[in-house]
């Protein structure tokens, strides 16, 4: 039944490497002394970048949502669909993608070159809120499309029996759920952009697009500087978590969402007006959203004749990472499927990759060359970042496992080992199957931790698409990007299939 | 015998008492209304709840420091009494070997005769799902049969079940426990089944368990609590 002393070691691993990594880095620190004049800087780009991309993607998501909510057409639940895809569509690969649009060569300034129109570029603080929009949009948009199916098809139906004129409407009935779901849908944004790392790397940079991960990393990679890396490390932790604590208490009780697939029958919004928005507002954010994609699929294709060896074994490392993440966050989440469990998975979500590897790095030092462990801390560190999405997954199901047939397993008088092969982890084959996929995709992606060590020869797929990138060598890192996002959302889709096939009801 | 010394659990405002014995072999009706206890009495016998006083006995042997799976005891549950991913013959395997490990020739040929007794002949492999709700019950029962624990406890099992069959699968029990020679303890909500099944009854009223008074006295000169129950 519930192993309480394998809950104990799982929760107390969690707490471990996050906390020892952290009082590492806070031991190394320096204190204030060494807080340069490019670290405040770093702060308020940080904060700025964060809240900017948070406000943009929900403004934007509000019409897409109403679209969504309240119109049916084919293809429409493809589209609900793909707007969760971003969580498991590797950073790297989009940032192609929209430097296919968006790049000095891309589509958008040859268009503007052919009509004589000065060009734009996709480098620096605007290309940076660029890709965090690009990622959160389709997040924001499924929240609020929540909010908007949560509203009861009772008081629409009232709403038009009174005859309410659509600016009526928007007053009485959508504007209330907005000021609820809009806050909790930006305040989340918010988290996820603070700790921005790959898009900072790959489209921020300079004194005027540094975030504080970003500052982490240079510290460490370029000036070798332990204690400001450690310092900003301390100040990246801080921020996690008073905004982690501040979305926290503003999400109430959000939840996961189920039943996306369903329209709101509305009977205000048949006019041609208002068929006009809702048809712009999906149209434009379907081409904002897919024409990236498809220019890494279409150019990613004639580039896959440039692939070389190198990239090929980073493809084959960065698979063996994910299996291993995958393998370890499993592991780690089947005893921590329960409430007080998902509690103590959560420091995964606060504390930044960057800072967990920083303090690693620190505490292997005296002991081994830090880069011959890059790999297998980039797993663990992985395996830790997928934790909290794991227990999500897992632990309602497992409850319910527990309350439908842990009284029958104690009557038959079932072993616990007995009870997780036969009747456990068989029940939860769909879930996990899910929850699997989804590190694995998470980890096969992740440029993260991994760029705080790696020598070429220890290149996960991802930082190896990076460095073809920063080398101008345009096409092979779009070839190998195309087969990083097939590896992602291979594994993804092996994972998530392997849980459904055959799974009995 | 099964003898309940004092017993007294209960969470909250909620409380029951039971100061009984119940002869062995035979069945046992446990009626009253809902919300009574019936549930209840059930689970501290079998364990799932623990008694704040009172110990309970075994023919002599004290059954209080024991698990659910540690107890002479076999339940039948209202529901959710097979695996759904296991077929009926694994369902059946899982009572034969709770703590792991490989099934002899002789265990196997047990459990094909617990099949073939409730009438599951050939049905073995097929999975709760792709069966009737009676042959889930008869699977349940066989179950119940190859454990052959002294004590049967059934919750209400066949309530989802019509009338009809209903009424076979009680008569089923009654043979099983005839044969079995078990203390058998039903839970009804239905005066007919005391009747058709149940030579003695135990009442369940105002958070005490009375002692098992036979089944056609008890109806004939019904207690107050057990009157106002049956609205006569």
């Amino acid at each position: 039944m519930a192993r309480r002393p394998l809950a104990l070691i799982a929760g107390g691993l969690v707490a471990a490497l996050t906390l020892v990594p952290v009082a590492a880095v806070l031991w190394r620190a320096g204190g204030p002394a060494t807080f340069a004049a490019g670290d405040g800087q770093a702060l308020r780009f940080t904060l700025w970048q964060a809240a900017v991309s948070a406000a943009v993607s929900v403004a934007l998501a509000v019409p897409v949502a109403r679209a969504l909510a309240r119109r049916a057409f084919p293809g429409r639940a493809v589209l609900v669909t793909l707007l969760g895809a971003p969580f498991i569509l590797p950073v790297i690969v989009a940032v192609l993608g929209l430097i296919a649009v968006f790049g000095n060569a891309g589509i958008l300034n040859r268009g503007l070159e052919a009509l004589g129109l000065p060009g734009v570029t996709v480098y620096g603080a605007h290309g940076v809120i660029l890709a965090h929009v690009f990622f959160n949009l389709p997040l924001a948009t499924r929240m609020i499309l929540q909010g908007w199916l949560a509203i009861p098809g009772e008081r629409l139906r009232l709403a038009a029996a009174l005859g309410l004129g659509p600016w009526q409407v928007v007053r009485v009935v959508e504007w209330p759920m907005l000021r609820r779901v809009a806050p909790q849908a930006a305040a989340v944004i918010f988290v996820i952009c603070l700790s921005s790392f790959a898009v900072a790397l790959t489209l921020g940079g300079g004194p005027r697009a540094t975030t504080v991960e970003l500052a982490i990393y240079q510290a460490m990679r370029f000036e070798f500087d332990l204690g400001r890396a450690a310092m900003l490390a301390c100040l990246q932790l801080a921020l996690a978590m008073a905004a982690g604590l501040a979305a926290l208490a503003l999400s109430g009780a959000a939840g996961m969402g189920a039943g996306l697939d369903r329209t709101v029958p509305r009977h205000d919004a048949q006019r041609a007006g208002a068929r006009f928005v809702d048809t712009i507002a999906i149209g434009a954010a379907a081409v904002f959203l897919l024409t990236p994609l498809a220019l890494v699929g279409g150019n990613g294709a004639a580039g896959l004749f440039d692939l070389d060896a190198p990239v090929w074994r980073a493809a084959g490392r960065s698979v063996t990472v994910a299996l291993a993440s995958t393998a370890l966050c499993l592991l780690w989440a089947l005893p921590l499927a329960t409430r007080r469990g998902e509690v103590a998975g959560l420091p995964g979500i606060a504390v930044s990759p960057l800072v967990l590897g920083t303090g690693l790095f620190i505490l292997a030092r005296p002991y081994v060359n830090p880069v011959a462990l890059a790999l297998p801390v980039t797993a663990i560190v992985n395996a830790l970042m997928a934790l909290p999405f794991a227990l999500r997954i897992l632990r309602p199901e497992a409850e319910a496992v527990r309350a439908d047939y842990g009284r029958l397993a104690a009557a038959l008088g079932l072993s616990g080992r007995v009870w997780l092969i036969r009747v456990f982890l068989p029940r939860l084959r769909r879930p996990l199957g899910f929850a699997a996929g989804l590190t694995a995709a998470l980890s096969m992606g992740d440029l993260g931790v991994i760029a705080l060590f790696a020598d070429p020869e220890r290149a996960t797929l991802p930082l190896q698409v990076y460095r073809l990138m920063a080398s101008y060598r345009m096409e092979a890192a779009q070839g190998a990007a195309l087969v990083l996002l097939a590896l992602s959302l291979g594994l993804f889709w092996v994972f998530d299939r392997g849980g459904r096939v055959n799974a009995d009801a | 015998m099964l003898t309940l010394e004092g017993v007294v659990t209960g969470a909250g405002a909620f409380r029951l008492a039971a100061d009984l014995r119940v002869e062995a072999p035979g069945l046992v009706a446990v009626i009253g209304p809902s919300g009574a206890g019936k549930s209840t009495l059930l689970d501290v016998i079998a364990g799932f709840r623990p008694a704040s006083e009172g110990r309970i006995l075994w023919h002599g042997q004290d059954l209080t420091p024991l698990g659910p799976g540690d107890r002479p005891v076999a339940t039948l549950f209202q529901d959710n009494n097979l695996f759904p991913h296991l077929t009926l013959a694994g369902n059946l395997d899982l009572a034969l070997r709770p703590r792991g490990g490989r099934l002899t020739d002789e265990a196997r040929a047990r459990r094909d005769a617990a099949l073939a007794r409730m009438g599951l002949d050939g049905l073995g492999d097929r999975k709760p799902g792709a069966v009737s709700g009676g042959q889930q019950s008869r699977a349940a029962l066989a179950r119940a049969l190859l454990q052959a624990r002294p004590i049967l406890l059934l919750d209400e099992p066949f309530a989802a079940l019509g009338p009809a069959l209903r009424a076979e699968m009680l008569e089923e029990t009654r043979r099983v426990v005839s044969e079995t020679g078990a203390l058998a303890l039903l839970v009804t909500h239905d005066p007919a089944d005391a009747h058709r099944v149940a030579p003695r009854t135990i009442l369940v009223s105002e958070g005490r368990a009375a002692a098992p008074r036979d089944t056609e006295a008890l109806f004939a000169d019904p207690p107050d609590a057990l009157r106002a129950y049956l609205g006569d």
